[in-house]
């Protein structure tokens, strides 16, 4: 039964996907316990909601660990495509708590880490910037004619920036393999997305730079697994950029401070009532894919995995003051303040 | 596959003099030879050749994978420099004129500079192209970009003043693990007094090291890029006074080589700082603290300055000489701390 399903992928695929689902959502939940509990450092980003769009995007991808498969760069709602190419759970919670221990060292929040072996690049918070960034990434597959596509997420905001027109428009010309996710959760912060854009969809934009776009409903898991998968046989047979924009709702607020009071709580009802997960649960079951008690063990493995990953992490320790000064250059030492030496002396600085 | 050498780079090779435009030329050059990891992106720089023609025949030699004609976005460029360092490739991105690197200030200062601390990786990547005025360029074709990024921690800044240093310098920078910003004075791009024969030999001169250009025991002289020619004009007229004046050449300004100005200024006691960059957050305010710090009882004389004037880059001749620092600014305040 499984084939009807998706023609693309066998039971342990589906089972996959749904474990990924899962485990994003589990450890997000995991992280807003943390929260309470006064363990998270800085601001706190969901996906709920969102899901589906970062998993099935990543999981159409081809997945390496030794820096030879394709490459990606998610954003704070892309935790699941993070998840799905390798990226540590412990990593994710060491990262909200800024553990010496994180891949930052501390030093930065979130998911912005990278790993380069395993094809992920941390992203920063002016998000425009990544198109470009993805831009050379991919530049450099086309220099050294490697068989890889890049993939990048960002959201409604980004799209108005100068820097995802720079970054878009040089992957154009340069036709590099470059998947553009736009995550349309119709929000930027507390903008609608009428405030950023006259466009029906951003889908309306790619005619603009000569590349080609679908739009798919974001919850549907294989719905964008399979639109990703054309997207990305299409930067590989030498097509270059390629747009996919995912078509779904920001559940919770911008961050965990944002109480979303300024959207329809119907709206927001209407959206809960398509949950990604849910949706996929269904589809499993009323395909014969898995049983009701696979998918509880699922569901009960990635909680446990959770809460192992989150307990690892919070008793690890956060970074000594002093490394603040380190790593600024390869090869240049940053001077401590002299007014922390033990003996003073303005000489020293 | 034999590749077309351009011509302009063979001059070293056969003896001749080369200007500091050459050099930088044949430092590219040799730096894309050496390692094919180093490639080239900028506006126009291929089939064109760069607006000065310092990848003139580059193209030919290396082929369109590693000379990339961009679209006209800095920042966009720049941010794609980044991607491909991540990747290990070594870019080496033109400014066609550095006033246009404004638009790429937010992926250098955000992204690029703190890409290492982050722990994204290191960056090695120059960003180089032509300053400076004096060459009726108006605003946007005349401006020094130094102080716009010396502030900030994660990049270098080089800012060469002759020829065999311009190549040493874009060399090393080449070899750099961190994202430089190479400053050439277009005024000094092909200045026929600073014509020298380079050494045929693969060379570098170390970032961060300042130059004694000339010494002296009664007044130091701290400088770079074009006004460096300008503070030795004028200390030859000092010369004539009697005042023994010691000029040096920072040509690395970040990081800065803080210990050949300490060291000078006790000797002499006196240190002036000479800088085309306007006068308002100019690197002077920055030595003069530095002096402060770990010198000021050596000190016989104010830290005074010659800059350029808080002003946009005026386009009249007339405006323009009134706006730069001259030679005779030079020799007034030299003239003044000499007798303070």
């Amino acid at each position: 039964m499984a084939e009807t399903l998706s023609p693309g992928l066998d039971r342990d695929q589906l089972l996959e996907l749904y474990r990924a689902l899962c485990l994003t959502r589990a450890a997000e939940e995991r992280l807003e316990l943390l929260q309470k509990q006064g363990h998270v450092t800085g601001g706190l980003y969901r996906s709920l909601g969102q899901e589906a769009g970062a998993v099935g995007a990543a999981a159409a991808l081809r997945r390496r660990t030794d820096g030879t498969g394709d490459f990606l760069a998610p954003t704070v709602r892309a935790l699941g495509a993070l998840l799905v190419f390798g990226g540590e759970l412990i990593d994710f919670f060491r990262q909200y708590m800024a553990r010496a221990t994180s891949p930052t060292k501390g030093r930065e929040a979130n998911v912005h880490w990278s790993d380069y072996q395993k094809g992920f690049v941390g992203p920063v918070s002016p998000l425009g910037t990544m198109l470009e960034v993805m831009a050379g990434i991919t530049l450099s597959f086309n220099m050294r004619g490697e068989d890889r596509v890049g993939m990048v997420f960002y959201g409604d905001g980004a799209t108005s920036t100068g820097a995802w027109h720079e970054g878009l428009n040089f992957a154009a010309v340069q036709r590099c393999p470059l998947i553009l996710m736009v995550e349309a959760n119709q929000w930027a912060f507390s903008s609608p997305t009428a405030k950023n854009t006259r466009l029906e969809s951003f889908t309306q934009k790619a005619a603009g730079y000569g590349i080609s776009a679908e739009a798919v409903d974001g919850t549907d898991v294989l719905a964008v697994y399979e639109a990703v998968a054309r997207a990305a046989a299409r930067a590989r047979s030498g097509e270059g950029a390629q747009m996919v924009e995912l078509r779904y709702f920001r559940r919770l607020g911008h961050a965990q401070h944002d109480s979303q009071d300024y959207v329809d709580p119907a709206v927001i009802a209407e959206w809960a009532a398509r949950d990604p997960i849910e949706l996929f649960h269904a589809r499993i079951l009323s395909h014969g894919v898995a049983s009701t008690d696979d998918l509880v063990t699922i569901r009960q493995d990635v909680e446990q995995q959770s809460q192992v990953a989150a307990e690892q992490a919070i008793a690890e320790p956060t970074p000594p003051g002093p490394d603040a000064v380190n790593d600024v250059y390869t090869d240049l030492a940053t001077p401590h303040p002299w007014t922390r030496a033990e003996t003073l002396d303005p000489r020293t600085q | 596959m034999s590749q077309p050498v351009p011509e302009h780079v063979q001059k070293t090779a056969r003896g001749e003099e080369v200007t500091l435009l050459e050099a930088i030329s044949e430092g590219l050059y040799e730096e894309m030879v050496r390692d094919d990891r180093v490639f080239l992106m900028g506006e126009d720089i291929g089939v064109y050749g760069g607006a000065f023609k310092v990848t003139r025949g580059f193209l030919e030699a290396f082929g369109d994978r590693r000379v990339i004609d961009t679209p006209i976005a800095e920042g966009g460029f720049t941010g794609a420099a980044a991607g491909a360092a991540h990747m290990g490739l070594r870019p080496v991105v033109e400014m066609q004129f550095m006033d246009f690197i404004s638009p790429a200030y937010d992926v250098l200062t955000n992204y690029i500079a703190t890409s290492l601390y982050r722990g994204a990786g290191p960056m090695p990547m120059v960003i180089r192209g032509p300053v400076g005025g004096g060459n009726r360029g108006g605003p946007f074709h005349s401006q020094n970009i130094e102080m716009a990024f010396f502030h900030t921690p994660g990049l270098k800044i080089v800012y060469p003043s002759t020829p065999y240093d311009a190549k040493g310098l874009i060399k090393a920078a080449i070899r750099d693990d961190n994202p430089v910003i190479f400053e050439e004075h277009k005024g000094l791009y092909r200045a026929p007094a600073l014509r020298e024969v380079l050494p045929d030999e693969d060379y570098i001169v170390p970032l961060g090291e300042a130059r004694t250009v000339l010494e002296g025991d009664d007044l130091t002289i701290v400088t770079y890029g074009a006004m460096v020619h300008k503070s030795v004009e004028a200390a030859r007229t000092l010369e004539g006074d009697g005042v023994g004046v010691e000029v040096i050449d920072l040509r690395t300004l970040l990081p800065l080589d803080e210990d050949a100005i300490v060291e000078s200024v006790k000797r002499t006691g006196r240190l002036l700082v000479v800088h085309e960059d306007t006068r308002t957050g100019g690197i002077a305010g920055e030595i003069a603290i530095r002096v402060s710090e770990r010198a000021f009882e050596w000190l016989d004389a104010p830290i005074l300055r010659v800059t350029a004037i808080d002003a946009p880059v005026p386009y009249a001749g007339s405006l323009e000489d009134y706006f730069l620092p001259q030679v005779d600014d030079v020799i007034k305040a030299a003239r003044y701390l000499a007798a303070y």
